[in-house]
């Protein structure tokens, strides 16, 4: 009996590794929901040219995209951040070499309510008013009310670059701390309504979803948009990745080369974000 | 039990063959789900274990800070642990009575007519997913909060509690409702005809007898608001310190587990103690049940003190 159904789950399993094998051409992509808006329209535009490829995309955050490539169950890896050493290692451990293409420039955006009279902040009030130092608005030039933190989850991509550019700027040995008394948003878009929602709140978002229910807020005094980020003086910016096992290849390469061309760079800006050339 | 007790005072055709099929099959069914059960605990207890070995357990339960993200990792689960229960707490206080009340009016005082229209809509109210209660306390209710109260945030412990209250309604209400009229009609017949008023046999009769299903409609209710996850990820506001008051925002485990667990790399010790928060969550939700099979207990013997 025991037999019988050991025969049956290997059937089974040898089933799946031929019906796996039949889609050989197929890519998946995974990773940061930063890049998802943009990588999705150019799986959308690359498909009909390439009917043999079939390309699944989702946006399970950049370290769930990593951790896709590092088992080696996604062949790109969609990231909002550079890999880091630990994954590397463990990547190496698994056989698989990671392979950073720069696809777009982001900008990360303080954003408050509409109606906040703030236009500016320095990166030292950023740093007080995430680190919980400053806590009325007042004291940055605004009305004198509180300052309700909206910050993101530890996880997004996100916050690490703001942790990284804005909380941690400066630090030494002692690396600051989010305030506890932070909101903690899951999402980009939930980051959205809640500061389009609360007149005494500040936010970031990557500029690719910062839109009218918000006002964006100049960092030492440059504004964040296209010209600035790409020509460096905005402060707050970073390179979106797409991350292969070893060099592109094959169909995968054909992707990629895809999101450089002009045809997938001007998706890039037409969703928000910057070209990379 | 009931299987055994009755064994031989029932018909002869008992415990033929098809008692044996329905017997069999109710045994391999439960014996599956406790089975499944067992497994989930077990990786539960495994992928929470680990933990340990970065941080004391003092620390993990009293610790005040969170900030799992850092290397070493500060993992202090207190706010966390205390934000869960206050939540719980409150949305049972907003909730139960509320659910009870529906239940008293469907089942006691409504008209059959009413009540075969207010029971639908009732149970039609627990069909909206959870998600639609977080919306909806995210775009509404907060901004009309932090206006009415001028607050600094209107998405905080009140705003999640009063959603899962509301969530708590239809469950609780139906299964009370149910309860109540569970309880045979001789016993209201006899209080009414000792002269009880409507209010008296509800009060002394009707509620007592129905008491452990109440209690088990309450339970569920509870449970569901300790285990619930969108609503707090969406209006509870997420900020990992304890409530002071009853507008701070707050952070209770589910929310934390929701919002870190998709790219906490596998093995970490953030990893693990988000297991840990489970399994916390897990400990509160059968402590909950505890007390409540202690309170059911001693119901009965009240009870049976009054009757």
């Amino acid at each position: 009996m025991l037999n019988k159904w050991k025969v049956f789950v290997a059937t089974l399993i040898r089933g799946l590794g031929v019906a796996g094998a039949a889609y050989a051409s197929e890519i998946v992509v995974n990773g940061s929901t930063t890049v998802l808006p943009f990588a999705q329209i150019a799986v959308e535009r690359f498909a009909p040219a390439h009917p043999e490829v079939k390309i699944s995309i989702s946006g399970g955050g950049t370290g769930n995209g990593i951790k896709g490539l590092i088992d080696k169950t996604t062949h790109i890896a969609n990231a909002s951040r550079e890999i880091k050493s630990s994954e590397i290692e463990q990547a190496k451990a698994n056989g698989v070499t990671p392979f950073e293409t720069a696809v777009a420039l982001d900008c990360i955006v303080p954003v408050v309510h509409p109606s906040n009279p703030v236009k500016n902040l320095t990166f030292a009030q950023l740093k007080k008013i995430y680190t919980g130092e400053i806590t009325n608005w007042k004291d940055v030039g605004g009305e004198n009310a509180a300052i309700a933190v909206v910050g993101r989850d530890s996880s997004s991509g996100t916050y690490g670059t703001w942790q990284e550019l804005v909380v941690e700027k400066g630090d030494k040995d002692q690396k600051s701390r989010v305030t506890p008394k932070a909101q903690v948003t899951a999402s980009s878009g939930a980051m959205l309504t809640t500061v389009a929602k609360n007149k005494l709140a500040i936010g970031y978002e990557g500029i690719g979803y910062v839109d009218k229910t918000v006002k964006a807020v100049s960092v030492e005094g440059v504004e964040a948009s296209l010209a600035t980020a790409k020509n460096n003086t905005y402060p707050l910016s970073r390179k979106l990745y797409m991350y292969t096992d070893g060099a592109p290849a094959g169909d995968v390469k054909a992707f990629i080369d895809y999101v450089l061309s002009p045809d997938g760079q001007k998706i890039v800006t037409d969703t928000g974000f910057i070209n990379i050339h | 039990m009931l299987h055994t007790r009755k064994r031989g005072t029932t018909s002869p055709h008992f415990g033929g063959w098809g008692d044996r099929v329905a017997a069999r099959t109710a045994l391999s069914v439960s014996t599956v789900c406790i089975l499944i059960m067992g497994f989930i605990l077990y990786f539960l207890v495994k992928e929470s274990l680990p933990v340990l070995k970065a941080t004391t357990l003092s620390e993990l339960l009293f610790g005040m800070d969170w900030y799992p993200q850092e290397t070493p990792p500060a993992l202090g689960m207190f706010p966390l642990i205390m934000s869960s229960l206050a939540v719980t707490f409150l949305s049972s206080a907003i909730g139960l009575p509320v659910s009870l009340a529906i239940a008293v009016f469907t089942a006691e005082i409504a008209p059959r007519r009413l009540r075969n229209l207010v029971k639908p809509l009732l149970e039609l109210l627990g069909f909206i997913p959870s998600i639609v209660f977080g919306f909806l306390g995210m775009v509404v209710v907060a901004p009309w909060l932090q206006d009415r109260f001028s607050l600094l945030t209107g998405l905080n412990m009140a705003n999640a509690s009063a959603l899962l209250g509301m969530m708590m309604v239809p469950i609780v209400g139906s299964l009370a409702d149910e309860a109540l009229c569970a309880v045979p009609r001789e016993l209201r017949d006899a209080s009414y005809a000792l002269g009880a008023t409507r209010w008296e046999t509800i009060r002394r009769v009707v509620l007592p007898s129905a008491l452990p299903g109440i209690l088990s409609a309450s339970l569920l209710g509870v449970m569901r608001a300790t285990g619930e996850t969108m609503v707090m990820l969406m209006a509870a506001g997420g900020a990992a310190v304890i409530p002071r008051s009853l507008f701070d925002p707050v952070r209770p485990l589910t929310s934390t587990i929701a919002a870190e667990m998709g790219e906490t790399p596998v093995g970490s010790e953030h990893y693990h103690a988000l297991f840990f928060a489970g399994l916390i969550l897990l400990l509160i939700t059968l402590a909950i049940n505890l007390l409540s099979a202690k309170i059911e207990a001693k119901g009965f013997k009240l009870k049976g003190g009054n009757l």
